[in-house]
């Protein structure tokens, strides 16, 4: 990587005899938007909190911008974190708030006012100085928290799920605006979340933690349409997974519990067994293939029951004549609206898409 | 990273212990000490368990003392009759708005010095007194009785002084119990003695044994109230230490009989917390 | 049975009648001892003989007034001097061991912890007495072996506030930690990660959050030391404290001033209580 603001090389955290974050290497690149992802209790907060220098790590090293990190405190560290509770002092009001790290600096007060007024003004919330923060709505008090931070302008600004007490459509909203501030500013942002979506829609690179290790480090698309394991696969997006024997390999065939035959690519790490899970998107899965189209496997579905959610309908079916249900996308044009519960259609899916992993 | 957290601990435990180790330890191991310093047979100093002895064997002391744990239990058990009605009455049947103010109004007479509670009960009750005073003055009596010196008035007097620290822990617990939680009971078909005693009491255990230690420990080292409102016979076991201590100026028998209550109120304020399976740090917060 | 169920009437009223009895008689002495004060007459007792400010304002020859008693105004002196050090060191230390005992982690702290709670469930008599000793028998060591005379180890000022001190401590303790205990520790990280130091996050931070429970426990503190008798009796030297100094008054009979100093504690006090209860309220 050309530039790296944060590299960490082995890192590892343990607990007693529970291992939250195991031999960690990676690097962060200036400027981009970083996020970790994974389910709880994946190590995701323990890697941040050593980032952060509230928990000190049991082996490796930590550097930032090419100076070691193990020994700082963290107030010494050139790191913000924007907690997970926000954790706004409720005593100071909205400006004594983001003044509190400048003034631990020793900044003049002139200067403070200035930096106070001008990061108010980019989280468009002129005017909100002397608000106390109980007066503050969800949003505001997350765009306090996040400019409470970037007003020291660190290296890297640690975000902790800091949408995660926010409701629907305000976290949405968020979403947006976090993406925008963060390319404006330019500063690094590490974003800790559980939430895919969170993840998928605002990083440049996101990491898939599981069991303390990295599954895999790459864009949104790529993790998408390209999940290295089996975990990512399942973790990131909707999929359908299906038990199958291979029948042959190169090109790899494989069968269903249920003697459906399809063709497919193998996935993940290289693997001799004869047993593996199956991987299919819903969206993947085509209604009324053109008949010309190659490489597809073709099988019939029976609609059980239609989960009608606006462009993100989805129908749960059975494919041929066996009990197994799988969840299949249904795009919202007139071409689809006679299905209803019950239709028989006919369906298939490409073999590119019927992504075959190891059985994890 | 280490040290620098190791800095914070030691700034606040230094101040801890000295006063800890300064003010309570060596006080204590020093009030042991004493108890067991006497002389030998030619004058030289010596270790003796005499003191423990003179104890046992002149029958006024124990009796003092054993008459000074048992009046102390039963204050502390009156203090419980007495207030519990009041701190439920404050906290579940007066109207809601009220609550704080009947509170605050329980507390004020404490905030005052025990001495001048003390003292407004003598010239309410004494021979010259204001209730003689009115009494004879409506006819009722002819001739003024002497209501203090007695043990009921010295029990009385226990009992007054004591009662905020059973009301405050009363009300504390009573105010955190659900009314829905008695309200359920009545719903179950429980009648209201099952209620009191199958939902309520034990609801409130945490309050009355915390009330009930500081009662007791309270009551057995009082001094004031029994030397003031007590009689001639009402003996009271700090009286005992403190006459050893000033008029006789015998401070290692002093010593002995203050270890014996020490003794005593460790043991029974032990005893309370085992019967009631709790500890001292949750009882006392 | 509560004030949602339905109550019999007899229930309601005799339950009103017992808690009315029971405000008579928590007021009643304090009541009499206030208005006896004002009698115009040479005992603290009925009858009243006419309204008179005599013991407060007199200046002899017949009445001393309050305003003019010396050893009684010098007591109330010497009793809020000693109320201002007892509470000032009891809250610095209590909040200190607060700290320790809520954020630090040692070992052996479940038994210091124990230890610290004892001085609350010791008898006063016997603090005072133990101390008294160990006083003394250091005095007696520094005068033997070094010819030293420190005043201080004898009754005296000093000793009636470090006895005080040695348990008002523990009440501080209790009540701050009590506020601790709901403080958000990641306010804490949140200032260390803004780049305050240890000490700057309990001086910005902490502290002001715990503002109404240091003010609070320091003005009970300060009462508490004001009125405490039990261990400042064997403690007291040449100055004495006001409910000492009253004790040997109504031992050795009793003249309406004891009234007119009850009657400003009184007043004093349940002032500086309401006033602390009417604050703790607006906060919470």
């Amino acid at each position: 990587m050309k530039n790296p603001v944060l590299e960490i090389e082995h890192l590892r955290k343990i607990f007693g005899n529970f291992v939250a974050v195991d031999s960690l290497s990676f690097d962060v690149e200036e400027g981009s938007f970083f996020s970790i992802l994974g389910p709880s209790g994946c190590g995701k907060t323990t890697l941040l909190r050593m980032i952060a220098g509230f928990l000190s790590p049991s082996d490796g090293v930590l550097r930032i911008r090419g100076k070691e990190m193990n020994s700082v405190p963290p107030n010494r560290r050139p790191v913000n974190l924007v907690f997970q509770n926000l954790a706004l002092f409720p005593m100071m009001n909205v400006r004594d708030n983001i003044a509190f790290g400048l003034k631990r600096q020793k900044l003049d007060k002139k200067t403070i006012t200035f930096k106070v007024d001008s990061i108010l003004e980019r989280v468009h919330l002129q005017g909100y100085g002397s608000k106390q923060v109980a007066q503050l709505s969800g949003g505001q008090k997350q765009r306090i928290a996040i400019a409470r931070s970037l007003v020291l302008e660190p290296s890297l600004l640690l975000l902790d799920e800091p949408l995660g007490a926010l409701d629907l459509k305000l976290r949405e909203q968020m979403k947006i605006e976090l993406k925008k501030l963060q390319s404006e500013v330019g500063t690094t942002f590490m974003y800790i979340t559980h939430d895919q979506s969170e993840a998928l829609v605002m990083s440049d690179t996101v990491a898939v933690m599981n069991k303390g290790r990295f599954e895999q480090i790459d864009t949104p698309r790529e993790l998408y349409s390209n999940p290295a394991t089996s975990f990512v696969a399942g973790f990131v997006g909707e999929t359908n997974i299906l038990p199958v024997k291979v029948i042959s390999n190169n090109p790899l065939k494989v069968a269903t519990l249920f003697g459906l035959e399809l063709a497919g690519v193998t996935a993940g790490e290289t693997t001799k067994a004869k047993e593996l899970d199956l991987y299919i998107r819903p969206e993947s899965i085509m209604l009324d293939p053109d008949a010309g189209l190659q490489d597809i496997n073709k099988f019939s579905l029976h609609i059980q029951n239609i989960l009608f959610d606006g462009s993100n309908t989805k129908v749960l079916a059975t494919i041929d004549k066996s009990d197994t249900e799988i969840t299949v996308a249904l795009p919202q044009s007139s071409q689809f609206a006679h299905i209803k519960k019950g239709s028989v259609v006919s369906a298939g899916v490409h073999a590119d898409h019927c992504r075959c992993y190891a059985r994890g | 990273m280490k040290n620098y957290f190791r800095l914070g601990l030691l700034i606040f435990l230094t101040p801890v212990l000295l006063w800890l180790v300064l003010l309570i330890v060596i006080p204590h191991i020093e009030l042991l000490l004493m108890s067991l310093k006497g002389t030998d047979d030619y004058g030289n100093p010596a270790w003796t368990f005499s003191h423990y002895a003179t104890f046992f064997n002149e029958k006024i002391y124990w009796y003092t003392f054993v008459r000074t744990a048992v009046y102390a239990l039963a204050t502390t058990f009156l203090t419980f009759l007495v207030t519990f009605p009041v701190a439920f009455y404050i906290t579940k049947i007066v109207s809601k708005k009220f609550t704080g103010f009947l509170t605050i109004l329980l507390l004020m007479p404490f905030w005052v010095s025990e001495l001048v509670r003390v003292y407004g009960w003598m010239i309410l009750l004494r021979e010259s007194g204001v209730i003689n005073h009115i009494l004879i003055s409506l006819g009722i009596i002819n001739t003024p009785i002497e209501m203090l010196y007695n043990d009921v008035t010295m029990m009385m007097g226990l009992v007054y002084t004591s009662m905020l620290f059973m009301a405050v822990p009363l009300i504390s617990s009573l105010e955190g119990m659900d009314d829905s939680l008695i309200e359920a009971a009545h719903d179950l078909g429980a009648s209201p003695p099952t209620i009191f005693f199958k939902i309520i009491i034990p609801y409130a255990s945490h309050g009355i044994t915390s009330g009930a230690i500081v009662v007791f420990m309270l009551a057995l080292g009082n001094y004031l109230t029994p030397t003031l409102m007590g009689g001639k016979n009402s003996l009271w076991f700090t009286e005992q230490i403190y006459n050893e201590f000033i008029a006789s100026f015998n401070w290692n028998q002093g010593a002995a009989f203050g270890f014996l209550l020490l003794l005593l109120s460790s043991f029974i304020i032990w005893a309370g917390l085992k019967l009631t399976r709790q500890e001292l740090g949750r009882a006392l917060s | 049975m509560i004030r949602t169920l339905p109550q019999s009437g007899l229930y309601k009223i005799a339950f009103r009648f017992y808690v009315v009895l029971f405000y008579i008689f928590l007021f009643a002495p304090l009541i009499i001892t206030c208005l006896l004060a004002f009698n115009d007459s040479s005992f603290p007792a009925l009858p009243w003989k006419g309204f008179s400010l005599d013991w407060f304002l007199a200046n002899g020859p017949d009445r001393v007034g309050l305003f003019h008693d010396r050893s009684n105004l010098s007591s109330i002196v010497v009793s809020a001097q000693t109320a201002f050090w007892v509470s000032l060191f009891s809250v610095v230390v209590g909040t200190m061991g607060a700290f320790l005992f809520e954020q630090e982690d040692f070992p052996g702290k479940q038994g210091l912890y124990f230890l610290a709670l004892t001085p609350l469930v010791i008898p006063g008599v016997i603090l005072g007495i133990s101390i008294l000793l160990t006083a003394n028998s250091l005095g007696i060591y520094f005068e033997d072996n070094f010819g030293l005379d420190v005043p201080f180890l004898r009754p005296s000022f000093w000793l009636v506030v470090l006895g005080q001190f040695s348990f008002i401590t523990t009440f501080v303790l209790l009540v701050v930690s009590a506020r601790l205990k709901k403080f958000d520790r990641s306010l804490e990280e949140a200032a260390l990660n803004l780049g305050a130091s240890r000490f700057e996050v309990i001086r910005y931070i902490t502290l002001p959050f715990l503002r109404p429970a240091l003010i609070g426990s320091g003005a009970v503190a300060f009462l508490m030391s004001f009125e405490n008798f039990n261990t400042t009796l064997f403690l007291v030297g040449s100055e004495t404290t006001l409910p000492i100094n009253l004790y040997l008054q109504v031992r050795d009979g009793s003249t309406p001033i004891i009234n007119a100093v009850s009657f400003l504690l009184i007043v004093s006090t349940s002032t500086i209580a309401l006033i602390n209860l009417l604050l703790s309220n607006r906060k919470s």
